[in-house]
């Protein structure tokens, strides 16, 4: 039988692999992105999985926002993306010391 | 039965492909395994009977954001193998960190206890479709959220264009202010020249 506990198990190996990519791809701002992707999936397993099992559908609302959310991070994470790379020609992350952060 | 051995497969098709986009050497390839991580998780919650959601995830995830990351990736023309240089460098370390976020997790999940509503493991019968249910939700209790949502993609579009478009110098657009302040008093002169001596302007 298929419990919750199951499902949340599966949104925690998602995160701990979406964090890992974050970790891992220090340089890579593309692959930062899709593991950010990974992370607000994970999440959304969460809020489905418990909405589900609570009979309450309040938490398929709030996946829908998060949805909503990670779309408008990807666009403009992507914009910014492609501005960066117009002026310095490259994405490494460690040459992003221009504002002297 | 069935049930369970759709859960593992949705579950093992989510989790494997997952780790293909961290380690995949190709950003491309990177991509294309997020699509099968999310047409994946898109299974589980069918299983749970969210399909509103599923069908929004494959959607918007797989219709609009790989797609995106797709343009961007084949667009910019990036030494993805100078980006991996120091990639084996933190390997060791952040596999530790992973295991050690990994076992607190799964920790927590098991030693949770679920209160009566969740002990009975099993899916409440849903009294009317989904989706039904999901939109009489939306519009009525949620519809302020709902409305600022579409306000949040409003503001990402407009973002995004302004922070991407260039514009181009050599392009005469009119100006339209400076047309309409025009009067016809200095545009147009009457002149009466005389018979063979021509017109100065």
């Amino acid at each position: 039988m298929i419990g919750l506990a199951h499902y949340l198990t599966v949104a925690a190996i998602l995160f701990t692999i979406g964090v890992l990519g974050i970790f891992l791809n220090r340089r890579n701002v593309i692959l930062m992105l899709m593991a950010i992707e990974l992370i607000l999936l994970a999440v959304n397993v969460n809020l489905v999985a418990f909405s589900a099992y609570l009979g309450d559908l309040t938490g398929q609302v709030l996946a829908m926002f998060v949805l909503t959310v990670a779309a408008a991070e990807a666009a403009i994470g992507l914009a910014i993306l492609v501005i960066f790379f117009r002026r310095r020609g490259s994405i490494a992350v460690d040459d992003v010391n221009r504002m002297r952060g | 039965m069935i049930a369970i051995i759709a859960f593992y497969l949705f579950a093992a098709l989510t989790i494997l492909p997952a780790l293909a986009v961290i380690f995949a050497r190709n950003p491309v390839h990177s991509v294309l395994w997020l699509i099968v991580a999310f047409f994946n998780a898109a299974g589980l919650m069918l299983l749970v009977g969210a399909e509103f959601i599923a069908m929004l995830l494959v959607i918007v995830y797989v219709g609009a954001v790989a797609v995106l990351f797709l343009f961007v990736v084949m667009m910019l023309d990036i030494d993805f193998a100078q980006l991996r240089s120091r990639f084996t460098a933190n390997l060791p370390f952040g596999i530790i960190i992973a295991l050690v976020l990994l076992g607190e997790t799964i920790i927590a999940v098991s030693a949770w206890n679920a209160g009566p509503t969740l002990s009975g493991h099993a899916i409440p019968a849903a009294r009317q479709p989904n989706i039904v249910a999901l939109g009489q939700l939306l519009y009525s209790r949620y519809l302020f959220p709902f409305e600022i949502a579409g306000l949040i993609l409003l503001v990402a579009m407009i973002g995004a264009i302004v922070l991407t478009h260039r514009g181009r110098g050599d392009l005469r657009t009119p100006k339209v202010s400076r047309q309409i302040r025009r009067r016809p008093e200095d545009a147009i002169k009457l002149a009466e020249p005389g018979v063979g001596e021509g017109m100065k302007l």
